[in-house]
């Protein structure tokens, strides 16, 4: 495995229309390995940077899907094969009790699924990232907002590519050491 | 900044013809359906199908009311497009109100609790004869209307004035009235479909039902905006207050009132049916069990399956010609729904369509449809002067 001294390039904007404006600029350009940081949400700024699709929401409808199935299997289990009781006079496959329960594991399963999927998508948590060696990257949770260029992208060229975020009027621009 | 204060003339041209069309209708449908029951000696029919189509229609003119308060709580720019659109429903009121008086014609049609001996034993009967009295039951209903047309009129009238002046006191004057505007709204709205609908059937009760259709009223303003914006979508400015993600708002506020609708149908199902009590279950027994079960199994399906998968894609939900479709279907399917709530109380032998039916849904839904169209061109389609949305239209109207 090659070694790789440069993660990629980093440029620092104070304002998130800035930010925006760069990573759609950077965009057009023709980069594609390239990630923006920011301590608020940006509206627009997860499509500016080219991400466009995840599998998130599937995963959460699969999740929620089989929450309800095992909520409403759980409580059929138990009333009609394992333990049936006589209430009320009412059928032991009495299905529209087990509604209640069948709503909350669906919600329970698709909760579970939006919060942990979204962890292990992202990767996290990460205790070692290259970005942490810019020192200015602290400032990403707090008041800054980052554009980042990976050395994996095809275009990259390492002083091609620091020329070309130094034409955005950032605010600093920085390597990232791997 | 400029915009044009009045409507372009296409636009007016357009309502113009919307006005004339529904208004012939429903002329036309009143006609007939008032020959008809001539006709066939039936006025007990006539006032069923009426009251159905009264509802049905009076539930548009109250969700306006509703979300547009909803929106002067809470802001979004999600209101941009469809507070003109909601203002103007709002202004059906008065139409409604007179289109009220046949049904005080009616009550001894109607309502069983005309009659004496109908009221069930004591203690309970004694309270329904107090309360059930017709002269009560009218003021009950003055109260009301003396209410919506309050709420309806001040809302306007202040929206009008911000149009004028650009007054930043107003947005605040707006959003003071909303919240305690809600809570009047939300009392008043489920007291008058206890009042003349769940009496239909005097000691059957349910202290969800209001919530029933305070849920109803909200999903058919909020489907009925969707298609007034795709009629009116060809127009500057209404088409550029509003991106995709103003879109999904307004999706998932439907997606919202989809699931409220099936959580409060279900659970007074639920209740109604584990509790088993002799003077509830027949209420659920006709709908859910009897000849009306192909209606409720369809309702379940298609007035929550299809729709709540529908909005779960992000691709319906941004793109108005999609979203009107299914916002065409929600208030079909909401027809279906008012009418299987109410006419199992007379008809427990199962659907049955009346001629008079059809011609009073269309009849009232022209007038109301007329009604409307005759508001919406009172007013710009967007409020020019809210702060909220200060700077929306900048990009494109800037100068």
């Amino acid at each position: 495995m090659v070694k790789r001294p440069i993660y990629g390039l980093m440029a620092e904007f104070a304002s998130p229309e800035e930010v925006l404006a760069a990573a759609h600029r950077t965009h057009e350009a023709g980069y594609r390995r390239i990630d923006a940081f920011s301590p608020i949400p940006v509206e627009g700024l997860a499509e500016a940077v080219g991400f466009d699709w995840t599998i998130l929401p599937t995963l959460v409808f699969c999740g929620g899907l089989g929450g309800g199935l095992a909520g409403f299997g759980m409580c059929w289990y138990a009333n009609v094969i394992s333990f049936p009781l006589n209430i009320g006079g009412k059928p032991f496959n009495s299905w529209p009790m087990w509604i209640p329960i069948t709503f909350e594991l669906t919600i329970l399963g698709a909760a579970l699924t939006a919060v942990f999927g979204m962890l292990a998508l992202n990767g996290l948590p990460t205790p070692y990232h290259p970005t942490f060696n810019v020192e200015r990257f602290a400032a990403a949770s707090t008041d800054r907002f980052f554009l980042c260029i990976k050395a994996r992208d095809q275009k990259f060229d390492l002083a091609q590519t620091k020329a070309f975020l130094e034409g955005l009027h950032p605010h600093g621009v920085f390597e990232i050491e791997d | 900044m400029t915009l044009p204060n009045i409507l372009p003339d296409n636009v007016r041209l357009q309502i113009d013809r919307a006005q004339r069309r529904a208004l012939a209708f429903g002329v036309v449908g009143l006609i007939i359906t008032v020959a008809l029951a001539f006709g066939l000696k039936d006025w007990t029919q006539f006032f069923h199908s009426y009251l159905v189509a009264y509802v049905f229609w009076m539930v548009f003119a109250m969700g306006c009311m509703a979300i547009l308060q909803l929106h002067h709580m809470t802001g979004g720019r999600w209101g941009l497009p469809i507070r003109r659109i909601l203002e103007a429903g709002t202004r059906t009121i008065p139409a409604m109100t007179v289109l009220f008086v046949p049904v005080l014609f009616g009550m001894s049609r109607l309502y069983p609790w005309m009659q004496a001996g109908s009221l069930g034993d004591e203690p309970a009967g004694h309270f329904r004869r107090v309360y059930l009295e017709p002269h009560f039951f009218i003021v009950r209903a003055v109260i009301y209307f003396a209410i919506w047309n309050l709420l309806a009129a001040l809302l306007n009238k202040w929206s009008a004035e911000q149009d004028r002046t650009g007054d930043l006191i107003l947005k605040d004057r707006m959003s003071s009235l909303a919240a305690p505007g809600t809570i009047l709204w939300a009392l008043s709205w489920s007291w008058a479909m206890v009042d003349w609908v769940m009496t239909l059937e005097p000691t059957w009760y349910s202290s969800i039902y209001g919530m029933v259709f305070m849920v109803i009223a909200c999903l058919a303003a909020l489907s009925f905006s969707v298609v007034m914006l795709r009629m009116l979508d060809g127009y500057q400015p209404l088409h550029d207050s509003y991106d995709p993600p103003r879109l999904n708002d307004i999706g998932n506020l439907m997606l919202t009132f989809t699931l409220l609708w099936t959580y409060m149908s279900f659970a007074q199902f639920l209740i109604i049916w584990s509790g088993n009590l002799k003077q509830e279950i027949p209420w659920v027994k006709v709908r859910a069990f009897g000849p009306w079960a192909p209606v409720a199994a369809a309702l379940l399906i298609l007035h929550f399956f299809v729709p709540f998968f529908i909005l779960l894609q992000r691709g319906v939900k941004r793109r108005l010609q999609r979203l009107s479709v299914l916002a065409v279907w929600m208030l079909v399917i909401t027809l279906v729904d008012v009418y299987w709530l109410i006419v199992p109380s007379f008809q427990q032998s199962g659907p049955r369509i009346h001629g008079l039916d059809v011609f009073a849904v269309i009849g009232i839904g022209g007038v109301w449809v007329g009604a409307y169209m005759a508001q919406l061109k009172k007013m710009p389609l967007l409020p020019l002067h809210d702060p909220r949305f200060a700077g929306v239209l900048e990009h494109q109207h800037g100068d």
